[in-house]
């Protein structure tokens, strides 16, 4: 069995690269697929929990995994807005670089 | 409590007026169409006319009883809170002993004349007919309120009746509310009398404290009087000087400055004669026969309470006797027919209070019962003559009325006979029980207040008087017009007079004098004595028969001189009065402009008042503070903070805002892995 250490070492490597990946590259898409890496490095992390608490006696813990499928099914509405208005932004601007769009200012 | 009884009509007594009051409401407010008068009218005097049967049933099975018992009628439990040695418990109960049957009967057969007589009076009304079922409407709440003070079994319910009896004279006061004087009036009685109730309700405070540390709290009368010695030695340090206060003596200055709100005394009277703004039979029920006596009934309902504080006791009889002198003295320069009338009953509300405070409990409940008939008549009296003048009120324009409208002329001439103490009328036992508790009185300077009463006597007599020959004598004064179209009233305005006038006359056989009862062979005269003595703390006095006699004498020989007085200046020879202003010329004009207490009042208190709440309430704390401060500081504060500094947040790099999302989150997750 793997131990917990591993999943929760693995899962915060993971956010840390979603986390550098959101602030340091411009790209829109690049810059979603790395919120999708920090949302699925929790979702490890929740999984990992999951296993090791075996809740009450006589019980099946699933609230970890039922989370899970939460995140899951907010990232995928997320995915669809962030894409949408990463299609738009393109079709008036032709570039998905962050820096052009910066009119929303003092 | 061993001769309670329980009997429940009693509170059928109050709640009749309530439900015509409420169907009234519900009819103007909700339903707002026209009702017939003819229901109007058959609620609201019917409603009246039960409780008053029911006041007589009731009154007739408690005279059955032995002496000393009550009947009661408990509804339920209005206010509970608290346990043991602090619970508070102000139940809905009524309660009928001698002394509440004895108002209640005043207030509801007295009250039942004057709806009747509002009909005539309130049909002359055509302003608009819902003004006739408002009217109505306000009376029968006010038979309600004052209902509930006088049945009230504690002292919560007295106050719930109390505050509900000034709301209705309030309303009624200003029940012509688009003359602005009119709504004015109704306005400064109500803030005056918030003055009295501020007083009543701290001396239920005190009253109530007191007995919670005595270990008894409650605020039910006959627990009270059952616990009263726990407290009646109980001292506080006092608030201005001096070494203690009696505690009971400070809570019965308390009551009685709620008493002063609401019966007119000095120095809160000046609400009274501005009352007269409202409708006469207003006037007359509740500025006359009912409402301002309940302070009266507080203190007699109080009265061993006062009994064990002779302080408070003092002070009621010294401002009741200053009272009665400084408004009847006013009464003899007033020109308006109503304003001569309410210096009057101030004059002898005065009478009741001297009564009171002199021990003398019966003889301010006597007086209480024939005022209420002779004062009644003679405002209702003063109504039919202004509407047989087309409301006017000054009696200067008035004048030889007497052949032209001869039923007003001798109701009015018998309620002057009554209030003058012409025996056997009313008014004389009455006044004259008043005289003699002041002779006897333990009170400081008892004899001094005997002479103020009897020259009070002198006055009253002479300023009735004075009222009567001027409207009814002489000529008349009227405009041809006015005068073409003088006529006597439709019955049902006239015939609750001559009802009024009956009781004005023979009222004084409920009190008649023992004196006089040795003298005829009749054993226990005094039958309102016999009926209310149990309730009172017995004052022994003895006084031999001649010096009675020559009391009566002395008050007789007053009322005589003040009529002889008036004759002269008035009828016999017209050209003396105004050749007395002339000569008085300060005086007259003190007299005239009411000892301009009202000016008085305005320099001290409006006036400064008005200044602060502009200067400093108003501009200072609502327009500088709230809306300066506050409200503008706060909107331009953000505005500044926003223009120099938060807004160089906003960059528009999409970069940065992550950068300070991550910085926060490390803050947050620092924080609480701290």
């Amino acid at each position: 069995m793997v131990p917990l250490d591993h999943v929760i070492g693995l899962s915060a490597v993971l956010f840390t690269i979603g986390v550098v990946g959101v602030a340091t590259r411009r790209n829109l898409i690049v810059m979603l697929m790395s919120i999708e890496l920090m949302l699925n490095a929790v979702n490890l992390a929740f999984i990992g929990f999951n296993r090791m608490w075996p809740g009450e006696p006589g019980a099946i813990a699933l609230d970890g995994q039922v989370f899970v499928l939460m995140v899951i099914a907010v990232a995928a509405a997320e995915v669809a807005v962030g894409l949408g208005i990463v299609i738009s932004m393109f079709r008036n601007r032709d570039s998905v670089d962050v820096e052009v769009v910066s009119l929303l200012r003092w | 409590m061993v001769n309670e009884s329980s009997d429940p009509l009693l509170r059928w007594i109050p709640l009749l007026p309530l439900l015509a009051a409420i169907f009234h409401g519900v009819m103007i407010g909700v339903v707002r169409r026209a009702t017939p008068r003819w229901l109007v009218i058959a609620l609201s005097c019917g409603t009246v006319a039960g409780s008053f049967l029911l006041s007589c049933v009731v009154f007739a099975s408690l005279a059955g009883l032995p002496d000393g018992a009550t009947l009661v009628d408990g509804l339920y439990t209005w206010i509970g809170a608290g346990v043991g040695e602090l619970r508070f418990n102000a139940e809905l109960r009524f309660r009928l002993d001698a002394l509440s049957s004895v108002m209640t009967l005043v207030v509801t057969g007295v009250g039942l004349l004057i709806h009747v007589y509002s009909i005539g009076y309130m049909d002359d009304d055509h302003r608009d007919d819902k003004g006739f079922q408002r009217f109505f409407c306000y009376l029968n709440l006010f038979t309600f309120s004052m209902l509930m003070l006088v049945l009230g079994d504690n002292l919560v319910l007295m106050f719930l009746g109390w505050e509900g009896v000034g709301l209705c004279s309030y309303l009624l006061i200003g029940f012509w509310y688009s003359d602005r004087f009119n709504a004015y009036c109704g306005s400064k009685a109500f803030i005056v009398n918030r003055i009295g109730d501020f007083g009543f309700l701290v001396g239920i405070f005190l009253l109530f404290g007191a007995l919670a540390s005595a270990g008894a709290p409650t605020v039910d009368f006959a627990e009270i009087r059952a616990s009263f010695g726990l407290i009646s030695e109980m001292t506080v340090p006092a608030p201005f000087w001096g070494p203690e206060w009696r505690l009971v003596d400070l809570i019965g200055l308390c009551f009685f400055v709620g008493a002063c709100g609401k019966s007119a005394q000095l120095p809160l009277y000046v609400w009274l004669p501005d009352a007269m703004a409202g409708p006469t039979p207003v006037s007359a029920l509740i500025h006359a026969a009912t409402m301002v006596t309940a302070g009266v009934y507080m203190v007699s309902r109080l009265s061993f309470l006062y009994a064990a504080a002779p302080v408070a006791s003092a002070v009621v009889a010294w401002v009741g006797a200053l009272t009665a002198l400084f408004a009847a003295t006013i009464a003899i320069a007033q020109t308006d027919i109503k304003k001569v009338l309410a210096y009057s009953t101030v004059s002898q509300l005065g009478y009741m209070f001297l009564a009171a405070g002199c021990a003398g409990y019966t003889g301010a409940v006597f007086h209480l019962v024939t005022h209420a008939f002779f004062k009644a008549l003679l405002f209702l009296a003063a109504g039919s003559v202004i509407l047989a003048m087309h409301h006017e009120q000054d009696i200067r324009k008035m004048g030889g009325l007497r052949r032209r409208i001869w039923q007003t002329h001798a109701v009015f001439l018998i309620g002057v006979l009554a209030i003058s103490g012409i025996p056997p009328l009313s008014g004389f036992f009455s006044k004259d029980e008043i005289l003699v508790a002041a002779w006897t009185a333990h009170v400081p300077g008892h004899l001094w207040l005997y002479a103020i009463g009897l020259v009070t006597a002198g006055i009253t007599s002479f300023y009735m008087w004075r009222l009567y020959f001027v409207v009814f004598w002489g000529e008349s004064r009227a405009s041809h017009h006015v005068r073409e179209q003088i006529r006597e009233q439709p019955p049902v305005v006239v015939n609750p007079l001559w009802v009024l006038a009956a009781l004005a006359c023979l009222g004084g056989a409920i009190g008649f004098p023992q004196v006089y009862g040795d003298a005829l062979g009749i054993e226990r005269s005094h039958s309102l004595n016999n009926f209310l003595g149990g309730l009172f703390p017995v004052v022994e006095h003895h006084l031999a028969h001649s010096t009675e006699y020559a009391m009566a004498l002395a008050a007789i020989g007053m009322a005589g001189a003040g009529f002889g007085i008036a004759y002269l200046c008035y009828v016999a020879r017209p050209e003396l009065p105004v050749r007395a202003a002339a000569a008085l010329k300060v005086p007259y004009q003190l007299l005239l402009e009411k000892y301009y207490v009202d000016e008085l009042y305005d320099a001290l208190i409006v006036r400064p008042l008005v200044k602060l709440s502009d200067v400093v309430l108003f501009r200072g704390i609502d327009a500088g503070l709230i809306d300066g401060v506050a409200v503008n500081g706060t909107a331009r504060g953000v505005r500044g903070l926003a223009a120099h500094g938060l807004k160089y947040l906003q960059s528009g790099f999409t970069q940065s805002y992550v950068f300070l999302m991550i910085v926060g989150a490390v803050a947050i997750l620092g924080y609480l892995l701290r």
